[in-house]
């Protein structure tokens, strides 16, 4: 059996996850971070 | 320790080291990929299906890691109620799940030209399916109050009982006759050849880095929150 298709699935399945989980975490760090930024500047 | 407990002077150290740990991990996780992808040698018996394993193995060891790192965050959320254990045990769940996943997925993606199966009930596998299902209710616990730290209490006691499967996992190849192969790096040394070794450390290095990474945003992020919250209390404490 070939394995290179396999190897493949691995590689694309992994970046996806990791790389997925890696951008929600930033994204929703930089929103929160904005918003209680300029909540903060809101009160002043 | 406790010094660090603060949120603020959390904060002050987590920010340079988000960036350093996602550029480090972005980089080591590159080098040991290629490494593993187009210079480290075919196995004799697995052939080239050996490459999976630079994704397989790490993300096995560290999402248990994670799952120890996570028991240990729930001691602290029940013994010393630190808020920022309550932080880091809800930042780490999400996180742990997804490499136990990426794990799960690689191997099976693994077994079937190998073993010629996606899957089979074997003692290793399954204890591997139950630590994801483990970080699954840890993060379903962590968000089902409306209270967060009611969340976090009920999540840091799931947490510490799941710390028992950690030893089932380790130890399930030696009490089972299991299909999956005994470790093949112990205490006592390595049996792999050091042009599959090196790839396979360099990996787990970036690919710790990463998670590393991941916990330290969403840990910001709850805090963001968290302050957006006591924030908007406040204002309307203030309004009223």
């Amino acid at each position: 059996m070939n394995a290179l298709p396999f190897v493949i699935a691995a590689y694309t399945a992994a970046a996806l996850c990791i790389g997925g989980v890696l951008l929600w975490s930033w994204v929703s760090m930089r929103r929160a971070e904005k918003a209680a930024d300029a909540l903060r500047g809101e009160r002043r | 320790m406790h010094r660090f407990a603060n949120p603020a002077r959390f904060l002050k150290l987590a920010r340079p080291l988000t960036a350093a740990t996602l550029a480090l991990g972005f980089a080591l996780t590159t080098a040991a990929l290629w490494w593993g992808l187009f210079r480290a040698p075919p196995d004799y018996l697995q052939g080239e299906s050996v490459r999976i394993m630079y994704l397989h193995v790490p993300t096995a060891w560290i999402s248990m890691g994670a799952y120890l790192g996570l028991g240990i965050t729930g001691i602290a959320v029940l013994v010393w109620k630190h808020p920022l254990a309550e932080v880091a045990l809800e930042a780490l769940a999400p996180v742990g799940a997804v490499y136990a996943g990426v794990c799960l997925l690689t191997g099976s993606i693994w077994g079937r030209p190998t073993w010629g199966t996606w899957w089979v009930w074997d003692g290793r596998l399954t204890s591997m399916l139950v630590l994801f299902f483990l970080y699954l209710g840890v993060v379903a616990l962590a968000g089902a109050f409306d209270e967060r730290s009611r969340g976090a209490r009920a999540a840091a006691v799931l947490a510490i009982v799941g710390l028992v499967n950690l030893p089932i996992i380790k130890f399930s190849v030696e009490w089972w006759n299991t299909l999956h192969q005994p470790a093949s790096i112990t205490l006592k040394g390595s049996s792999i050849h050091p042009d599959m070794l090196y790839p396979l450390l360099t990996s787990a290095g970036g690919l710790g880095l990463l998670m590393a990474a991941a916990v330290l945003m969403r840990m910001r992020a709850i805090i963001a929150e968290q302050r957006i919250a006591a924030r908007r209390a406040r204002l309307a404490g203030d309004a009223a």
